[in-house]
This record gives structure tokens, C-alpha cells and sequence, in this order.
């Protein structure tokens, strides 16, 4: 694509839209009293939720990418938004996530009737808008140092939500995690720093066109990368995570496992596949792939010898997030165009998107368990299926969607992947992915094993459970399970725009 | 040698040293000052990028200048961010705070406005 051709599309006003329309609701939340945020959340919410949809359309229906150029100045000159078939699904995936977590919060982050006005909810709602107007900034950017800003927001949000009960241990994690993620912005500035210094130009489109494989952009990239898993925690760069996840409260730990992780790693997938396709040699993707297959196995087996349950649920992310590194190197033909790179790239998507809805879910049951008992032992689950069906089925639902019990999310994702191991002849791979789902039956098995004892005397419980939280929880494990009639094959719409 | 390559030069060690203090230091307040050194490093290495004229020959270009200062204006921030989080650790810790050993109330204070 020249130059001359980057022009703002019909739609194209969606996508600034997407980033403003958020912003908006954290400005607004400025200006109203601390008791009216959740009220003006309740049309932020929606609103956030029909403009995703409306660019999933726009782009569903044009069958290319739309671009909106700021300011009518031209790349390398100015800066162009660009929504793909990758980033609207991400949109779409990161609006419904968002709003569930803001039906679940009500009532965990409303201000007490009658009392003084709490400074907790103000920070998690504002918070919240921020999370969504820097995720879509971060899918919508296609300029390396745009992206850069779009990380920053992003960090900024999150690290604040880790801590917002204010105990001492959460403080901890919260810094922990705002050390890796300054570790890995500066990485990430040095590399654009270098590149920008290579080719005169940060614009992905432009990149891929003048960029080619030489150490200075071999470096640059490899910066790149390795600050942003610090972001995306990918062992051996994961320590800050289970802390940190563990720490928040429920729907700030749904949001941060989700989607925050998430973000980081789409830039990767930006940087290799979009910027750099060229670069992307078989020894830099096995090396990519085997730090994942190392996080799958590492992260199942933290999680299967934890105590509290939000601990577990967090090493499970990390297991998770480990699938999501194997499109590197089964996807790698996706440049030089081997067929088959495509059920690979799918795959690798649908265990992203299954996985949010599912992490989501389960960090909202677990909330709603450790709020009812006053405590996420796991040991002492025993029974309390009986009490609270609802959130049981929820974390039944989302359970089986991690370990890839058919049908679901992540049943289809693992087979896609399988089969792709298979067709690329790389086997390896489908050992780890076959290892991974076993042990993830382990851990999930054995808290579901608790859930539904029968004990001799059904613990009581510390709190009423409201029943919209339950069905909050229930309805994205159900999404997750509904991405399971996904067709089992390479999806065109994941192709739009590339 | 000429000014951008010494300057090159003097970017990488910055660099180096700010990488060595971050993962070295065990304190959290040193870390943020390494951050910070290594910040500067790399905002002087845009520096050298703008000096060698990147973008098609021109003798100095103005795109990394911008970029620094956004730079600069996004480190300020995390430095802000993280100073703030470690004077709420210290007021929770009951340890003397880091602006002065005589009067711990001071950093506590910091650490809720």
C-alpha cells in the first residue's frame, strides 16, 4: 500500500469514537458527585458497547480495514488509526468483558446509602473508563510510538486498581508490578528509539514495507519484546503477576487477567507479524514458543500447589497466557503465505478471547466465594456449591473452558492448535499443549472437587450474595463456552485487513 | 569521532548503568532512580537519532524531539505513579520515611493526599 492511499475511511470516525467516548466518561466523572459515577457508568457502559459493535460491523461489511488519519496528515507525517479484523474482535471482547465487570461491580463499588461518600468507587469507575480508552488506543494504533502511549495509559490504569483496597500487601504487588512494567516501557522506548533511528519512520504499514532483516532492527525488536513481556508476564518475567492478580478485588482482577495482560501482547503480535514480518526467523519463534510452553507448564504446576484459590486462578493465567506465545512459531508462515499458518493464527485468537471471558468469569466466582465465606481457602470450600449454584456453575463453565473440554472456547483453540502442531510437524509443541490441558484438569478438578463435596455441615455464610453478581459471572463463562461453535477452521474475518 | 557518535556512546552507558541499578538494587526508590537514569539514556539516544537525521537526510530532524518530550512527559508520570505507591508502602510499614529520618509523620502524610 503507497502512501498517497491512506486516506480516512467512511467508518472511520468510529475508531476515534471508540478511544474518546470513554474519556469523556472519566472527564464527566470529574465534574458529577462522587454518587452519580455509577449512574452516568450506566450509560458509558452501553453506549462504549454499541460503538464496538458498530466498528465490528463497519469493518465486517466493508471486508478491509478502516483508518481514520488525525488531522488529514498522512503517514509517516501524522498518525493513522486503523481498525483490522484482530483489533475489532479485540474491541468487541474487551467491551463486553468491561461491561459485565461493570454490572458485577455494582454493589461492590457503590457508595453506602446514607454515609459519607467513599473514595474506593469514584477510583474504580474512573479507572475503568481509563482501562477501555487505552485498550482501544493500544488496538487501534499503528504507530509504534502511539502504541507506546496506549501501553502507558494502560499500565497506569491497572497498577492503581491492584491496590485499591489500600492493605499493605497489595501496595507491595502494586509496586512490584509498576517496577516490571517502567522495565519494560523503556525497554519498548529503546526499541522504537533504534528503529525510528533505522527507517526515519514509526507507521507499521510504512515499516513493513521499507524494514528488513538487520541487526540494528534484530535488536530493536528484541528489546521491543522482552520489555513487553515483562507486560504480558510470560515466564521468566512473570513474578509480579500472581501477586499482583491475587491482590485486587474481583472485578479489577477480572478486568487485569482478561484484558490488561492481553494488551501487551497484541503489540507483540503488531510488532512480528505486522511491522516486522520479515524478521521473524524460526529460531526467534522457537525460542518465543518454548518460553510459552515453559509458562504452561511452570504456571499449571504453581497453580496445582497453591492454598487460597485467587492465588490458583492467577497461575492459571499465566499457564494460559503461555498457548497464546505458540503462534509465533506455528503461525510464522503467515508472511511468506503457508497455508496452514492460518488455523494456527485462529487458534491463538480464539484461546485469547475464550480465555477472557473464562479468567473473567472465574475471578468473579472466586470473588463472590471469598465474599460469602469471608476467605478463598481452598481447603475449606468445602460445600459451598450448595449454597451458591449459580457461581458454582459459573466457575464449572469457565473451568472447563480452560482445560479444553469440548464444547467451549478453549476446547476449539487447543484443537486448532493441535492440528496445526500437526500440519507444520512440529509435535513438540502438541506435547506441551496435550500436558497442559491434563494439568489443568488437575487444578480445576480440585477445586470444583470441594465445591461440590458433600460435607457434613454446609458452611454458612459471612455475606448475601446478590443473585445479578452471580448471573454477571455466569454470563461470560457462557461466552466463553458459546465460542465453541466457532468453526474448527482458519477464519476469515481474523484475516481482514492483512 | 564525531558529536553523535560520542553522544551514541554516552547514551549506551547511560543506558547500561540505569539497567545495572534497576535490576541490581533491592530498594524500590533506587530502582525508580535507575529507572529515571535509564530513561535519560534513552531519551538522549532520540537525541542522537534527531542529530544523525533519520528521516531522508535532513540535517536535524524534529520528529524524535517530539517524541522525547512526550517521553518525558509519560516517565514523569510512572516516576510519580511509583513514588506515590512507595510512600503509601512506608506509611502502612510504620518505617521512618525516606524524606526524613527525624519525623516518619511527614511521609506518611505524602503517601494519602
Amino acid at each position: 500500500m503507497s502512501t498517497a492511499s491512506v486516506a480516512t475511511t467512511s467508518s472511520g470516525y468510529l475508531l476515534v469514537l471508540a478511544v474518546m467516548w470513554p474519556v469523556i466518561g472519566i472527564l464527566l466523572s470529574f465534574v458529577v458527585s462522587g454518587r452519580q459515577i455509577e449512574r452516568l457508568a450506566w450509560i458509558v457502559l452501553p453506549v462504549g458497547l454499541v460503538i464496538a459493535g458498530a466498528t465490528l460491523i463497519a469493518v465486517t461489511q466493508a471486508g478491509q480495514s478502516q483508518i481514520y488519519v488525525v488531522g488529514n496528515w498522512a503517514p509517516p507525517l501524522g498518525i493513522a488509526l486503523r481498525a483490522d479484523g484482530i483489533s475489532v474482535a479485540m474491541m468487541m471482547a474487551t467491551a463486553i468483558v468491561i461491561c459485565v465487570t461493570g454490572v458485577f461491580a455494582h454493589g461492590e463499588f457503590s457508595q453506602p446509602p446514607g454515609g459519607p461518600e467513599e473514595r474506593a468507587p469514584v477510583v474504580f469507575w474512573v479507572l475503568l473508563f481509563a482501562i477501555w480508552s487505552a485498550l482501544n488506543a493500544l488496538v487501534l494504533g499503528s504507530d509504534l510510538f502511539n502504541l507506546y502511549v496506549a501501553l502507558e495509559l494502560l499500565t497506569f490504569a491497572a497498577v492503581p486498581l491492584v491496590c485499591l483496597k489500600g492493605k499493605k500487601e497489595t501496595v507491595e504487588a502494586a509496586l512490584r508490578y509498576m517496577l516490571f512494567a517502567l522495565i519494560g516501557s523503556v525497554l519498548y522506548l529503546l526499541g522504537a528509539a533504534m528503529i525510528y533511528g533505522a527507517y526515519g519512520t514509526l507507521d507499521i504499514r510504512l515499516l513493513s514495507e521499507r524494514g528488513h532483516a538487520e541487526p540494528a532492527t534484530l535488536i530493536a525488536a528484541s528489546l521491543m519484546t522482552i520489555g513487553l513481556l515483562a507486560k504480558t508476564a510470560l515466564v521468566p518475567l512473570h513474578l509480579w503477576l500472581p501477586p499482583a492478580h491475587a491482590g485486587a478485588p474481583a472485578p479489577g482482577s477480572a478486568m487485569l487477567s482478561a484484558l490488561v495482560v492481553k494488551g501487551s501482547f497484541f503489540v507483540i503480535i503488531r510488532i512480528w507479524f505486522d511491522a516486522m514480518p520479515d524478521l521473524l526467523s524460526f529460531r526467534a519463534a522457537q525460542l518465543l514458543g518454548a518460553l510459552g510452553a515453559a509458562a504452561i507448564l511452570l504456571g499449571s504446576v504453581l497453580a496445582l500447589r497453591q492454598q487460597r484459590l485467587k492465588l490458583l486462578i492467577a497461575y492459571s493465567t499465566i499457564a494460559q497466557i503461555g498457548y497464546l506465545f505458540f503462534v509465533f512459531p506455528l503461525a510464522a508462515g503467515l508472511a511468506t503465505g503457508v497455508a496452514w499458518s492460518g488455523i494456527a493464527w485462529t487458534a491463538s485468537w480464539l484461546q485469547l478471547f475464550s480465555h477472557a471471558f473464562a479468567k473473567a468469569a472465574m475471578f468473579m466466582a472466586a470473588g463472590l466465594i471469598a465474599e460469602a465465606l469471608g476467605h478463598d481457602r481452598i481447603a475449606e470450600l468445602g460445600g459451598i456449591g450448595r449454597k451458591l449454584p449459580i457461581t458454582m456453575l459459573a466457575f464449572a463453565l469457565s473451568g472447563l473452558s480452560l482445560v479444553g473440554v469440548p464444547p467451549s472456547g478453549g476446547f476449539s483453540a487447543k484443537w486448532l492448535l493441535l492440528l496445526a502442531t500437526v500440519m507444520e510437524g512440529q509435535w513438540w509443541w502438541a506435547v506441551v499443549i496435550v500436558l497442559g490441558g491434563l494439568l489443568a484438569g488437575g487444578y480445576i478438578f480440585m477445586v470444583l472437587g470441594r465445591l461440590l463435596a458433600s460435607p457434613t455441615e454446609v458452611p454458612a455464610l459471612q455475606a448475601p450474595v446478590s443473585r445479578w453478581r452471580e448471573c454477571a459471572a455466569l454470563s461470560l463463562a457462557i461466552c466463553a463456552v458459546l465460542l465453541g461453535i466457532w468453526p474448527l477452521q482458519s477464519s476469515d474475518f481474523l484475516f481482514i485487513g492483512r | 569521532m564525531n558529536s553523535a557518535t560520542l553522544f551514541g556512546f554516552c547514551s549506551a552507558a547511560i543506558v547500561g548503568l540505569g539497567l545495572f541499578g534497576l535490576i541490581v538494587s533491592p530498594h524500590p526508590l533506587r530502582r525508580i532512580l535507575a529507572f529515571n537514569l535509564l530513561g535519560s539514556g534513552v531519551f538522549l539516544f532520540f537525541g542522537v537519532v534527531a542529530r544523525r537525521g533519520a528521516a531522508a537526510g535532513l540535517g536535524a530532524d524534529p520528529v524524535p524531539q517530539a517524541l522525547v518530550i512526550t517521553g518525558i512527559v509519560v516517565a514523569f508520570s510512572a516516576t510519580a505513579l511509583a513514588v506515590a505507591l512507595v510512600l503509601r508502602l512506608f506509611a502502612l510499614t510504620d518505617e521512618a520515611a525516606p524524606t526524613s529520618e527525624a519525623d516518619p509523620k511527614a511521609g506518611a502524610e505524602g503517601g494519602h493526599s
